[in-house]
């Protein structure tokens, strides 16, 4: 399964060697917390998306657990220091198991 | 698949919560709001159980059993004053070197006045070179948000500042 | 290093002028004694000037604005400076009672006073004084700076959406400017003045929502005298949470310390032998910030509409506070050696306007402005029979008078007026025009809403707006005076802590206790919601005044202070 909804994604595209550069996250989710009653008073069902992971030519190197105080369109940016050029994957997961995924190339100088 | 997961991309700040709760729960507040009275309607308590400062003591002695929490190294930088309680900036840096010897192996941040006292925890590496990490958080009312960093070596540090959620209005 | 004899020679025009003769007879110097070259008297200029203007709240013309009576400071901020008023403000700054500067900077005997020294503020003035003083030390030595809040409080800046004070501003040369009421004209209106505007619209503390970045230019550096001067711009933090956050959705604000220190060392980095932060942070959080941000020379104060004859030095950062309406400009002139400000002298100039010979120039331009409206801004609707003010901590009577005009026009037991720091004041016999109205009233959101609340959720709003100004960190301050409240009396102790300072809430047409779950009928304006509905309270105001006639607003004895 897919989570549909586009994630964005800012990296830089080249870096020189041992440079830390940041990278800044964002994707559309309404993260209901479980909390709500909806208008026929109703509590909606927690979903949110609960784990989000950045890794470098397949290594994981940063991952978050979100927890349903993060707020909607979660907002994630964080930092990687570059060594060699290679590729970037974002993984975002919900409660339901969906998936979304994101890359982005750098160039190593 | 849930059908919200069809969703559009909307701006960050904007879901159509307005006289809702920072949890989506309809409170006095909100509907104070919505009838117009927001420039001084107060934070009124929301009609929901929430974390206490007892329950993050819980959740911590469930994570660090025992271990003494130092002060310092780690910094916890949020808005004195949210501007909206269903978004709130957190930015979290912890001085380290991040080396295979010397790294930062988690964060956790805890909130003691929402529904739930966890609000994220980071998993670091130094990969990352640095163990900074910015996201945004919803504030239900004025509370404590504490931080903690786990240092490779085991060593726990934390970090707490209080932030007040307020309606506002009258400046001038 | 600041000398001694530098710091004494401080003052105001006419404190410094009179040392200078050495009588200290103050009340000898009448208003035919005093000329506009008195108060352009300066003494050693530096390596270059300073000018200062802030919160004119759009006033194009001469004004009376009396100073408050109230002012507590609270945590550090008790009993010093600005937070002294009347006798005690005199005696710090050894000023006499019944002068020009007990009149300009105090509200003691304002009516009496005010007949005798006349309106103060008008951007004719204003630009007689900066054209004067640009004459005598060449354009190349002096930086005109706005501390924000100059584009809106006036009928004719809502009507024009700030232009005709970027027109003023555009005329007086202003090297640069920040904003606070400014953004109530929303981020489009804001980003097209950024864009067009021949200065500079600073602020280093707004990011866009979404990706953290930043919304204006933080700084900008000014060759002046042949030194290097950085100007770093600060908005007014509180904004989306003071005024409608809608209305700049898309941009968070904050104090944003830690950026301030990085804007500091990057203009240091960058070879700047000054280093100025032009703010509207209000002056106890600025007070705070430059005791935790190394680095800044001069903080140009504004917000809390503090007017002050002398500078405030926390460490080695000159805090100027210039007032509000027009009423003064400050001069700061700096000595530069070394790459470094070697010492200073300021001068608190009071814009008399009797004194002051208006700008032929800047007079044309503002008659121009006013000609659209001039119809409407001169319309008579009664007559003041006391004096109408605004300012102090918890009452006005101007805002004693909407209150008055909220309860009866929209038939309600409690009205809310915000408390804003900005609008005229009104001799007893002066006819309230409509232009006075606006001068109060004139927001982008002034809808009057009509509702009910409980006696529990009033005690609430209270409790909430108070901590906002009696947090004794100011830096949990949001700004402004307590909301005005008709029809309600309480007792406030300024020294508890959050939710404990309000009690003896009561309602006022009884006399008895206010009941926590009794539903009221509650009337007010300036909800920082969306889609309020209600007429503009302009309106409820104008229909109370035409048909009250003759204003006379009692001593307001409602709120009981104390803790101060």
């Amino acid at each position: 399964m897919a989570l549909k909804s586009q994630p964005r994604v800012r990296v830089p595209a080249q870096a020189k060697a041992g440079e830390i550069i940041e990278i800044k996250t964002l994707i559309s989710h309404e993260m209901e917390s479980g909390q709500r009653k909806d208008a026929a008073g109703k509590t909606v069902p927690r979903d949110i998306i609960n784990n989000f992971q950045a890794a470098f030519n397949g290594k994981p190197f940063f991952t978050a657990e979100w927890f349903t105080s993060i707020s909607a369109n979660p907002y994630q940016s964080f930092f990687f220091k570059a060594k060699e050029s290679g590729e970037f994957t974002f993984t975002w997961k919900d409660d339901g198991g969906a998936e979304q995924k994101a890359t982005a190339k750098l160039t190593v100088a | 698949m849930p059908p919200r997961l069809d969703a559009t991309l909307v701006p960050t700040r904007g879901l159509p919560t307005r006289g809702l709760s920072a949890h989506g729960l309809p409170t006095r507040r909100g509907a104070l709001k919505l009838a117009g009275l927001a420039a001084f309607a107060a934070v009124l308590a929301p009609r929901m159980a929430l974390a206490t400062e007892a329950q993050v003591a819980d959740e911590m002695k469930k994570l660090f059993a025992g271990k003494t929490m130092g002060a310092g190294k780690i910094k916890l930088d949020m808005p004195e004053i949210a501007e909206n309680g269903l978004v709130v900036p957190i930015n979290i840096d912890v001085d380290s070197p991040m080396t295979e010897a010397d790294f930062v192996k988690s964060v956790h941040v805890f909130a003691d006045g929402n529904p739930l006292p966890q609000v994220v925890t980071y998993h670091f590496t130094p990969e990352s070179g640095k163990a900074s990490a910015s996201t945004r958080m919803r504030l239900a009312q004025t509370q404590n948000v504490i931080a903690v960093a786990e240092m490779s070596s085991g060593q726990l540090y934390s970090a707490k500042v209080q932030v007040k959620v307020t309606i506002g209005g009258c400046g001038g | 290093m600041i000398s001694r004899r530098d710091f004494l020679s401080a003052g105001t025009a006419l404190a410094g002028l009179l040392a200078a003769s050495g009588t200290g007879l103050a009340q000898a110097v009448g208003a035919q004694a005093l000329s506009q070259a008195d108060l352009l008297k300066f003494g050693n200029a530096g390596t270059f000037t300073i000018l200062h203007i802030t919160d004119i709240h759009a006033q194009l013309v001469p004004l009376y604005f009396r100073e408050p009576s109230t002012n507590l400071g609270v945590g550090d901020a008790r009993g010093v400076p600005p937070h002294l008023t009347d006798a005690a403000f005199l005696k710090y700054f050894g000023l006499k009672a019944g002068t020009r500067d007990a009149y300009s900077l105090t509200s003691e005997d304002f009516t009496q006073l005010a007949r005798t020294y006349g309106r103060m503020g008008g951007v004719d003035r204003i630009a007689t004084l900066v054209k004067a003083i640009r004459a005598e030390r060449g354009a190349d030595k002096v930086l005109l700076l706005d501390g924000g809040d100059g584009l809106q409080g006036s009928w004719s800046s809502l009507k024009t959406q700030g232009e005709d004070m970027v027109k003023v501003f555009s005329a007086l040369g202003t090297d640069a400017m920040v904003g606070h009421w400014e953004f109530t004209y929303g981020a489009d209106r804001v980003t097209e003045i950024k864009e067009k505007a021949p200065f500079a619209f600073l602020a280093q503390n707004v990011r866009s929502a979404e990706w953290q970045e930043p919304v204006f230019e933080a700084a900008k550096t000014f060759e002046k005298g042949g030194a290097k001067v950085a100007v770093i711009g600060q908005a007014f933090p509180r904004t989306p949470i003071s005024n409608p956050r809608w209305m700049i959705p898309d941009w968070e604000f904050g104090i944003r310390e830690e950026d301030m220190q990085k804007q500091v060392d990057a203009a240091r980095a960058g070879g700047a032998d000054a280093v100025v932060v032009l703010s509207h942070n209000g002056f106890d959080v600025d007070r705070k910030m430059a005791s935790r941000v190394n680095g800044i020379d001069v903080i140009l104060t504004a917000h809390t509409h503090d007017a002050m004859p002398r500078v405030v030095e926390v460490g080695k950062t000159l805090l100027v506070a210039t007032g509000s309406h027009g009423k003064f400009v400050s001069r700061l002139d700096l000595d530069v050696k070394d790459r470094k400000v070697t010492g200073y002298r300021f001068q608190l100039i009071p814009v008399f306007s009797d004194v002051i010979a208006p700008d032929p120039e800047m007079t044309k331009l503002v008659t121009d402005i006013r000609a659209p409206y001039a119809k409407d801004l001169s319309r008579e609707l009664g007559r003041a029979d006391s004096l109408l003010y605004r300012r102090g901590n918890f009452n006005g009577t101007f805002d004693d008078m909407i209150c008055d005009a909220i309860m009866k026009e929209r038939d309600a037991e409690i009205a809310l007026s915000p408390g804003f720091r900005w609008g005229g004041t009104l001799l007893p016999g002066d006819p309230i025009t409509f232009d006075a109205v606006a001068n109060a009233t004139a927001i982008t959101y002034p809808a009057c809403y009509r509702n009910t609340m409980t006696g529990r959720q009033l005690k609430e709003v209270l409790e909430d707006v108070a901590d906002n100004i009696f947090n004794p960190d100011p830096y949990f301050q949001g700004g402004g005076d307590m909301v005005r409240v008709g029809g309600v009396g309480y007792a406030i102790d300024v020294s508890k802590g959050p939710g404990q300072r309000i009690s003896d809430l009561t309602f006022l047409k009884t006399g008895k206790p206010l009941e926590a779950d009794k539903a009221y009928t509650v009337a007010g304006w300036a909800s920082v919601a969306q889609n309020v509905e209600g007429p503009p309270v302009w309106e409820l105001v104008e229909r109370y005044v035409t048909d009250t006639k003759s204003v006379k607003i009692a001593p307001n004895a409602s709120v009981k202070v104390t803790g101060a």
